[in-house]
């Protein structure tokens, strides 16, 4: 038995290592290895049969969680990148292909995560819009890596979800969250004693926590407390909030998810602790909890790129046809989602994608055209690629008021 | 005063431990098997003031009794289909049926309702008590919560001590072969257990998410685990046992949190277990048994 595994991994490696190559940019696609000649054998003959008519279709794989406590993430990021698609194949497509979109399930759950892109493997997705949160796009880019398969999260913010050269992203970087957080609060003079509730057993949490905490003490903002907590006791938040009191803090920083956020800002309510409160954009989506006393998220600030109420053209428009089609106003993550899908379309136009390529080859291409494009999104205007994956773009916050998002 | 307020929070967590850990050791005490469902039933119970209060807009006095019922029928048919069958069976096949039925309840709710979090409306609406000058604030659910919980445990104790049903149970939990040889029902009273510990089950589940209100299928798997502890603590079986172990459990919690680490709370309970079990293997309160020969 144990044999078996044994050989079975050993095999998983050899193709591995036989496969690789997507990573070396251009120039791996050129030296394309034996194994792969076959494919793009029957590739070809497609390209040469089928031409560039208009029957051909690009297929995009999107995958994030479309049920579960993230379902808002996942649900926004979906329709935005669906109303991205309509209008590129309204407007004839990228390059002459009808885009298509199979967005799946993943319960924010890694394992169901890499399900749905085996599912979506199957289906014949050529590029992957996903998975929307990070630790699941990080097993998913395990997987694309592998498969030498183009993967563009909208996002997922832990560092190694770009881990790969096939990896890029449109969110900004915990990280940079966190410093950008930390830059916000000093530049804006929100408060000078800050206290820190975020969840230890996340990667998202701890690490915009670190990087904050290291920017913090440059910009002289004192860190007053610091309360952590674990996925096993996400429920009372009542000692950490007294501690925060107690410590004269005058802003208390959320780099965390809405569920938690919702019983913070529930039980400060209940002690009376009137602070500012300030998150980064795991607390987006906060407004959508079901049955969720929304006066109580009255002034809460929060870094997101997006603001529905911005007046520049393009926003105006997106949240028009998002609201006419799904009933609500959109949030970041919808921009994130609507900005994935017109990134790669500018990738695939700059790198020439056509209808006959291998997954591999495209995604070669796409690798070496990222650092060469320049997208005007929703989530920022300019924004520029590194070969890391990393987007450069500039941070904007928003304050809730009266149940809705309003720039700041 | 702070000192105060995190005693106060740890009182507060504590009593919903020590509601759920009630409905364990009453369960345990008497049937002899851990019922690792009972975490389950909590949120079932959640889930049905959720939809009868929020959903259709019931009072919430009927919401909670409404709730009660559903639970004490689903522990009576959780006992009848699962567990009774296996009265003979050891007690490993029991517990390892008892985890599966507690998957089961779990990925039934995630079935209706979703994994997607809900918002609990507080069903205590009596206002909260600020003393101090509102330096101090105690939840008047906390108050609730601790009068539920004081009158469960004296309910309990009188109704296992005093009434004929009561002592049936006695009977049955030292000696179900004797018991019967007497002429007890053993199979009816232990289906009455299960219907007491399930509908207090529901009534923790009202005052759970009331104090914590979001709402998940997970949202009893935790606290339940936790009362389980509070319950061995206290002396697995005893009912006064159930209740000061679980207040003591979320004292220790909460003064960990503010004054060791908030990270290690959750290492430092279970350490205090783990020590208090190898001092007094039985628990706080726990009677050490002759086995008779």
């Amino acid at each position: 038995m144990k044999k078996k595994l044994l050989s079975l991994v050993l095999a998983g490696a050899m193709t591995a290592a036989v496969v690789t190559g997507c990573g070396n940019s251009a120039s791996g696609s050129q030296t394309s290895d034996g194994a792969d000649s076959q494919t793009e054998e029957s590739a070809a003959d497609s390209q040469t049969s089928d031409g560039a008519s208009s029957g051909d279709t690009f297929k995009i794989g999107g995958i994030g969680p479309l049920t579960g406590s993230a379902a808002v993430y996942g649900v926004a990021a979906m329709n935005g990148s669906q109303i991205a698609v309509d209008e590129i194949n309204a407007a004839g497509g990228i390059n002459g292909m009808t885009v298509e979109l199979n967005f799946q399930d993943d319960e924010l759950d890694a394992e169901k995560s890499v399900n749905a892109y085996n599912v979506l493997k199957d289906w014949g997705a050529q590029v992957i819009d996903g998975s929307v949160t990070s630790a699941c796009s990080i097993a998913v880019s395990d997987k694309t890596h592998e498969d030498q398969m183009f993967q563009l999260t909208p996002s997922g913010s832990a560092v190694d979800c770009v881990q790969y050269d096939n990896a890029f992203r449109i969110c900004f970087s915990d990280p940079n969250q966190g410093i950008a957080s930390a830059q916000y609060i000093s530049e804006n003079k929100l408060a000078s004693k800050i206290a820190v509730i975020y969840d230890s057993s996340d990667v998202y949490s701890s690490g915009i926590y670190e990087k904050f905490a290291q920017e913090a003490a440059s910009q002289s903002l004192e860190i007053v407390y610091a309360g952590a907590f674990t996925a096993d006791s996400n429920k009372d938040f009542s000692v950490q909030l007294q501690k925060a009191k107690d410590a004269g803090a005058e802003l208390v920083f959320l780099p965390i998810y809405y569920t938690e956020a919702s019983l913070i800002l529930t039980q400060a309510a209940d002690m009376g602790l009137d602070v500012q409160f300030f998150g980064c954009d795991g607390l987006d989506g906060i407004l959508d909890v079901e049955n969720f006393d929304v006066s109580l998220a009255e002034g809460v600030m929060l870094l997101t790129p997006f603001a529905a109420d911005a007046t520049d053209a393009l926003t105006v428009k997106f949240v028009e046809a998002y609201q006419e089609k799904y009933g609500e106003t959109p949030n970041q993550f919808a921009a994130d989602g609507y900005d994935t899908i017109y990134t790669i379309k500018a990738a695939a136009e700059k790198a020439g994608i056509t209808a006959g390529m291998s997954t591999e080859e495209i995604c070669a291409a796409l690798t070496a055209a990222m650092p060469e494009i320049t997208v005007d999104g929703l989530t920022g205007e300019g924004i520029t690629w590194d070969a890391s994956g990393e987007p450069s773009k500039a941070p904007k916050a928003v304050v809730i008021k009266d149940g809705a998002y309003a720039a700041m | 005063m702070s000192f105060a307020a995190h005693l106060i929070s740890g009182i507060s967590l504590g009593s919903v431990y020590a509601l759920i850990a009630l409905g364990y050791t009453m369960v345990y005490g008497i049937a002899k098997m851990l019922n690792f469902a009972h975490g389950d039933v909590i949120m079932i119970g959640g889930y049905v003031v959720f939809v009868t209060v929020s959903g259709m807009g019931m009072n919430p006095l009927a919401g909670i009794v409404v709730s009660m019922a559903a639970c004490t029928v689903l522990g009576v048919v959780i006992e009848r289909v699962a567990y009774r069958p296996l009265r003979g069976a050891s007690p490993l096949a029991v517990l390892i049926t008892a985890i599966g039925v507690s998957y089961l309840l779990q990925n039934i709710a995630l079935l209706a309702f979703g994994s997607d979090p809900k918002a609990f409306s507080n069903v205590v609406t009596l206002p909260n008590l600020e003393l101090f000058d509102g330096q101090l604030v105690i939840k008047s659910v906390t108050v609730v919560t601790v009068a539920v919980s004081v009158v469960v445990m004296i309910g309990l104790t009188l109704f296992v001590k005093k009434t004929k049903i009561g002592r049936a149970m006695t009977a049955v939990s030292e000696d179900k072969g004797a018991a019967q040889l007497m002429g007890i029902n053993v199979n009816g009273t232990i289906a009455v257990t299960f219907a007491i510990g399930s509908s207090l089950a529901a009534l923790a589940g009202v005052l759970l998410c009331s104090a914590y209100p979001s709402l998940t299928p997970y949202t009893g798997s935790m606290p339940g685990i936790k009362a389980f502890v509070a319950a061995v603590f206290g002396g697995i079986g005893s009912i006064p046992g159930a209740f000061i172990g679980g207040i003591l459990l979320g004292v220790i919690e909460n003064l960990s949190k503010a004054y060791i680490s908030s990270q290690l709370a959750d290492a430092i309970v279970f350490s205090i277990l783990i020590i208090v079990l190898l001092v007094k293997p039985t628990g706080l309160l726990g009677k050490q048994v002759q086995e008779k020969v």
